[in-house]
């Protein structure tokens, strides 16, 4: 195993349908439906993807979505508000979290 | 040369004492780098590796399919000379290019002409067209002749004193504006025209707005015409045109009416860029993996005639810009222009060419597949 992750993956992703592949197409038409465009614009799902990258922690699709909102026509300005976007629900969902702690504290609390 | 030199001396003077035009980069020429030479250039594309993979649908393979159609457009490239120096630009236009500017005798040769093409547009591009001494002149006889007159626009230029007027004056001869605006936000359109370029741009909308162009109005039509600003293809037109519509008229107030989308071709400053930032290769890989056969039939060398500053022929404008002339019977010559023979010729490619025919594939008319 030369490590966990390679750039190669990404281009050779498909080659993932080589078994089960009944699976794997409809796996990868439902992506491709995914992102056509419709009521969002493809531009606009794919600042999503950015931001939903970021939130899982996905090196490949950071690398995939970086580049393919660029050519989407999106800007770094854009990039940007949209990762804070991931951020922000990051991080209120630990503070949101501690709504438990405290409900916890006062009811043990004097 | 024979240009009307007084004039002209004039208009690099007003560009020379020019301080609210912002400028992205110099020239190749100015800064005397090699790939100021054309054949340079060719040889720095002809040496990038490109995998074997990809390498199957090497252009000399279309010849079958890359034939003449109807000729449409006659382009005429006035010359070199531009208030601007874009980073991307496949001329290498820019204020000090008055080494490549149309002479009067050429251009003479070129009204001869449009009155005998049965193309029913002509195409106007430059450097920055409007500067040139004769500019008005051609225009004139284009409409006289019953053509369509497109004016390749880099915007800013509108807003120089010499071109007071200007607008009102395409408006009465329903001359199209064809803008170059690479992004509708702030931020790629500087990055790649010059700090404070999108304001500028945004300003001159405003004055076509106001005298009517951008408004759907048959004969005020303002096209845009947009790049990306790095090394990566167009995004999708319809789709673009929408949302540069919406944020557009939202955030600045400015209507157009029509939204080309162009790949970048790796030729000029944009190949200087591609090879200083390291993207050259990659940028390569990409144009020709996305050779894409269903744009092929809406190329623009297909239905365009090009015509130098010197007065030489080409297949298209980028053929110019890399000195690879037309092949016709009687040379490549505006003098000796023969259009029976255009429809006949092959059409005359290297690898430049996998940058039209990428993704939705480009050409100065928009996506073609």
């Amino acid at each position: 195993m030369p490590g966990y992750y390679n750039t190669q993956h990404l281009a050779d992703f498909s080659r993932i349908a080589d078994v089960q592949p009944e699976l794997g197409k409809k796996f990868f038409d439902y992506y491709t439906s995914v992102f056509a465009d419709g009521a969002l614009t493809a531009r606009e799902k794919s600042l999503i993807a950015l931001a939903v990258a970021h939130a899982v922690q996905c090196p490949y699709c950071i690398d995939a979505y970086t580049q393919d909102c660029q050519q989407k026509g999106a800007d770094f300005e854009q990039m940007t508000e949209a990762l804070h976007v991931a951020v922000a629900i990051r991080g209120g969902a630990s503070l949101v979290h501690g709504m438990q702690m405290r409900e916890q504290v006062q009811k043990r609390g004097m | 040369m024979s240009v009307a030199t007084a004039t002209l001396q004039n208009v690099t003077e007003d560009l020379a004492n020019d301080r609210r035009t912002p400028r992205a980069d110099k020239t190749l020429r100015r800064r005397c780098s090699p790939l100021a030479s054309t054949a340079e250039q060719l040889r720095v594309l002809a040496a990038v590796p490109i995998e074997q993979e990809s390498a199957r649908v090497e252009f000399d393979t279309l010849t079958g399919k890359l034939r003449p159609a109807q000729l449409e457009i006659f382009q005429v490239n006035v010359g070199k000379l531009c208030n601007m120096t874009c980073r991307h630009c496949h001329v290498d236009a820019g204020p000090d290019r008055v080494d490549a500017v149309m002479s009067d005798e050429i251009v003479d040769q070129v009204i001869a002409a449009i009155g005998r093409t049965r193309a029913h547009t002509v195409d106007i591009t430059g450097g920055a067209p409007e500067l040139h001494p004769r500019f008005r002149d051609l225009v004139e006889a284009a409409v006289a002749a019953g053509k369509h007159v497109m004016d390749r626009c880099n915007l800013t230029v509108l807003l120089l004193p010499r071109s007071k007027g200007l607008i009102d004056w395409f408006a009465e001869r329903k001359v199209e504006v064809v803008a170059s605006l690479p992004h509708y936000r702030r931020p790629n359109t500087d990055a790649q025209r010059g700090k404070g370029v999108f304001d500028r741009s945004i300003e001159a909308m405003r004055l076509l707005n106001a005298a009517g162009y951008g408004r759907g109005a048959a004969g005020r039509r303002l096209t845009l015409v947009s790049n990306p600003a790095g090394a990566f293809l167009g995004a999708s037109q319809a789709t673009a045109e929408r949302e540069w519509r919406q944020s557009l008229e939202r955030e600045h107030g400015v209507t157009f009416d029509r939204l080309f989308v162009l790949n970048n071709m790796p030729i000029s400053r944009f190949l200087d860029w591609l090879q200083q930032s390291g993207n050259l290769e990659a940028y390569m890989q990409k144009l020709v993996q996305a050779f894409n056969p269903a744009a092929v039939a809406g190329l623009m060398c297909r239905n365009t005639l090009s015509v130098g500053w010197d007065g030489r022929l080409y297949d298209c404008d980028f053929n110019q810009m890399l000195g690879l002339e037309i092949a016709l019977p009687d040379g490549s010559h505006i003098s000796k222009y023969d259009e029976a023979s255009w429809h006949t010729r092959p059409i005359v490619t290297a690898r430049h060419c996998f940058g039209c025919t990428a993704g939705a594939g480009s050409s100065c008319g928009g996506q073609t597949a």
